[in-house]
């Protein structure tokens, strides 16, 4: 609830209708980018434009904070504004966590002709024997399905052909090879040096703050060049593909969405990093700070969830 | 804050600028409404289009393919073009009047969330002029229909989804910080206006579910050109798959649309009955119970793709158990309205009509919900029927309500009654002639998203069409009511406008100042 003092209603602002024209020609630019034989310039154009009024627009906001125009009750709207912004990402990611389960474990074995898992009744559903009897004959329910259904019936021909290797767990001998291990101890350790970070800033102990920000956005980088060698790999050598079936699409889905959020993630703690050289942050006014690391949390905390699903149950 | 709003005589550029760069939350809630109303007349046109088209049986006016167009173009420009920024709207005008905030929590995000509308379907909309035509897979946009068999112009469809779906976000966003942050002192939650009770858990809903959205279209954009395998068994995904998505999302969104109904209709019967609501902490429950609820019933849309009988048994009970919440909010009108001292005045008349009809397609959505019943239902004329009987005379007289109800407070000119009035009887009458027959229809085994249909249907379609055209007339005298009032009606100054009306934006002077309670009043 409200207290007694006046709550800043900004005068008019061109950034809103400038923003919006960003994201219509961004959209219109994409949709005509993806077409065969489109152009990316319209989408670059709209990119452009929004980078522009996303950097004029905060440095608005930045601008009036110092001047001390925004009252402890518009921070406490930046503050839900926030933090709802992450609820609709877990949302996001929920999509296509819940994708996955579903694939893996109905469609996976309704394809296989098996029932359904169990749960209910042992008895296959019409759809389940159909898709083994006449629909995908051969295809056999497994996780990871190292061959597609497609295969299972065409062989060669098949559009869609399942990957040679996959990423799951390869064994205790060569757990020290598997990267993706690495990248949880990266992004875990990136967590506990960006809450230092904060403790320093609330201590006011700006060198402190300074250089544990800056390991974190170091290890934010180094995250996303092990990923950018993970891809490589997948791609040239184990035959790992967005187009190897099911598998590859999550897999890509839902490890390329999360290294795009930790990509926006290290953006927004190397710009608070900037602005902490700057001197911009005091021991009780760090909301800019505060709001990238909840995030930065978030994108850890999506990743333990997709080491666990994607790589170690898999 | 230092002057008022711009005016026409201020000169042209400054009046433009004035609604270009507003931050004001009255001048974009009244251009959340104007957009949503010019949106409602296209979404309109699009349907007498089908109407017209199937006055008769045979081919007369249109192709088939342009025919699936209409019918796709009418539902999305309807539910997310009209009726859903038409509550934005509302909301933006009178939760900060409700609560007593000068604006809403962030005002140039608001801003923000009006203004990529236009661009959202201005793209959508494009599409009708571009090689291969614009969607024609139906709102619900099923894979593979949306995906493998699809136009190229899809790729459009999904961007402008994308980014109405973020307009949308920071729309909710803005809602839940203004509620939980900007009330008056004295203003508990259990003290809050109904409509901002229900606005709230919408935005709960809306920030829940349309990434869920974004995520389902952004499936369809990878399947359709990466080469993934979301929707495509052959690659071990399912088209199924996608339905649990959209209606994950979409079960939700009807909600979304209903609950900003349901506190608009629970300030106007109380008013017109001079008594307070009844019930006021049930319907605080039942709203959220709905809400809840929302989020486990969604495969009662898909009874018959073939999931296993345990999934029938509880998508079906889990949906009848919605029955209760919303029963006890029909309850809670009705028994408003019971010994109250009624007039009826055009506000009043729609809230009522709301209230009978509604309930009527709540009923068909019992029967809808019934597993082994709706094998026969599914996809007939008598689904047609029900969401129309709960989206045109729910939400859309609602809205039209809500419009009489507060357009005086807004301008502070009253509207005419008689024409109002007039207005109203054609429209329930209309909408009734138009939906009515088509349970029969259903009923009869006619499928929907048909361009053509056997003989037998061809009396009740010939009704349907002329109440049809009879609901779209009564538009046209209304948007004529509100463009008579803002310009020549005859002026109030009564802050309450209504005599049995209650709450804190009618203790403002008529009409609402620019700027409100820039200091916040203090709540008994």
């Amino acid at each position: 609830m409200s207290t007694e003092s006046t709550y800043y209603v900004p005068e008019q602002s061109k950034m809103p209708l400038i923003a919006a024209t960003g994201m219509g020609v961004m959209a219109y630019g994409a949709a005509s980018w993806v077409l065969e034989g489109g152009t990316a310039t319209i989408f670059l154009i709209g990119s452009l434009i929004m980078a522009g009024v996303l950097y004029k627009w905060w440095s608005i906001v930045i601008d009036e904070n110092m001047r001390g125009l925004a009252s402890p009750q518009l921070k406490h709207s930046y503050v839900l504004g926030m933090l709802w912004f992450i609820f609709s990402e877990v949302m996001f990611f929920a999509c296509f966590f819940g994708a996955l389960f579903y694939v893996r474990v109905l469609v996976n074995s309704w394809i296989g002709g098996e029932a359904a898992v169990g749960w209910f009744d042992d008895t296959p559903t019409d759809a389940a024997a159909a898709n083994a009897q006449h629909l995908w004959p051969g295809y056999e329910t497994a996780w990871p399905p190292m061959i597609t259904p497609d295969q299972a019936v065409n062989g060669d021909a098949a559009q869609f052909k399942g990957p040679d290797q996959n990423m799951s767990f390869p064994g205790w001998d060569r757990i020290l090879h598997w990267l993706p291990l690495w990248n949880t101890l990266v992004l875990l350790t990136s967590s506990v040096t960006v809450h230092i970070a904060h403790t320093g800033l609330k201590d006011g102990n700006r060198k402190k703050f300074n250089t544990w920000l800056g390991i974190t956005v170091a290890l934010g980088i180094f995250f996303l060049f092990l990923q950018v060698e993970e891809y490589i790999e997948a791609y040239q050598h184990m035959g790992l593909t967005l187009e190897s079936g099911i598998y590859g699409t999550t897999f890509f889905m839902l490890t390329g969405f999360h290294g795009m959020h930790v990509t926006l993630g290290t953006a927004m703690l190397l710009i608070q990093w900037l602005r902490g050289l700057k001197g911009h942050f005091t021991h009780d006014d760090q909301f800019g700070f505060e709001a990238a690391s909840w995030y930065w949390h978030f994108v850890d905390v999506v990743w333990v969830g997709l080491f666990l699903f994607v790589y170690v149950l898999a | 804050m230092a002057h008022g709003p711009a005016t026409l005589a201020d000169g042209w550029g400054k009046y433009l600028s004035r609604w270009l760069f507003t931050t004001n939350h009255k001048d974009i809630g009244t251009l959340y409404l104007w957009f949503s109303f010019a949106m409602f007349i296209m979404g309109g046109a699009f349907a007498m289009v089908i109407r017209a088209e199937l006055f008769q049986p045979g081919m007369q006016l249109i192709k088939p393919e342009f025919f699936n167009q209409m019918t796709t173009m009418h539902g999305l420009v309807m539910v997310f073009g009209a009726i859903m920024p038409a509550f934005v709207g509302l909301a933006n005008w009178m939760i900060p009047m409700m609560i007593g905030a000068p604006d809403m929590a962030l005002p140039r995000m608001n801003n923000l969330s009006f203004w990529i509308l236009p661009f959202a379907f201005a793209i959508l909309t494009s599409t009708l002029f571009m090689e291969g035509g614009g969607p024609n897979f139906g709102w619900t946009f099923y894979a593979p229909l949306s995906t493998t068999y699809a136009p190229d112009t899809v790729n459009y469809f999904i961007f402008g989804v994308h980014i109405m779906g973020a307009s949308s976000i920071m729309g909710s966003i803005n809602i839940i910080a203004t509620v939980m942050n900007m009330r008056a002192p004295g203003m508990t939650y259990m003290k809050m206006p109904m409509f901002v009770w229900t606005w709230v858990i919408t935005a709960f809903l809306l920030v829940a579910v349309m990434p869920v959205l974004a995520g389902a279209v952004t499936m369809m954009l990878m399947d359709i050109n990466f080469g993934t395998s979301f929707f495509d068994a052959a690659g071990g995904g399912d088209p199924v798959l996608f339905q649990h998505i959209f209606w994950f999302f979409g079960h939700p969104e009807v909600y979304i649309i209903i609950l900003p109904a349901f506190g608009v209709v629970s300030h106007i019967i109380p008013t017109f009955s001079r008594k307070p609501l009844f019930g006021y902490s049930s319907m605080v429950y039942a709203t959220a119970a709905i809400a809840f609820l929302s989020f486990v019933v969604w495969a009662h849309h898909m009874f018959t793709v073939g999931m296993p009988i345990a999934g029938e048994l509880y998508f079906m009970y889990a949906t009848m158990l919605i029955a209760v919440p919303t029963g006890v909010k029909v309850f809670n009108w009705i028994t408003t309205m019971y010994r109250g001292s009624l007039t009826f005045e055009t506000p009043m008349l729609f809230s009522i009509a709301f209230v009978i009809l509604f309930t009527f397609g709540g009923f068909t959505g019992m029967m809808l919900s019934i597993a082994a019943a709706d094998m026969q239902y599914h996809d007939t004329y008598f689904v047609v029927a029900h969401f129309h009987y709960v989206m045109v005379a729910g939400a859309v007289f609602s809205g039209t309500a809500a419009v009489y109800y507060w357009l005086p407070k807004w301008c502070g000119k009253m509207y005419n009654e008689t024409m109002g009035k007039v207005q109203f009887w054609i429209a329930f009458i209309g909408f009734n002639i138009t939906f009515m027959p088509q349970h029969f229809l259903g009923l009869a085994g006619m499928p929907r998203r048909y361009a053509d249909y056997g003989l037998q249907f061809a009396d009740w379609n010939m009704v349907s069409s002329i109440g049809a055209f009879m609901y779209g007339g009564a538009q046209i005298l209304f948007l004529f009511n509100v463009v008579r009032t803002i310009g020549w009606g005859e002026p109030t100054k009564d802050p309450k406008v209504w005599e049995g009306a209650e709450g804190l934006e009618w203790t403002l002077p008529t009409p609402a100042p620019y700027h409100t309670f820039a200091k916040p009043p203090k709540i008994k």
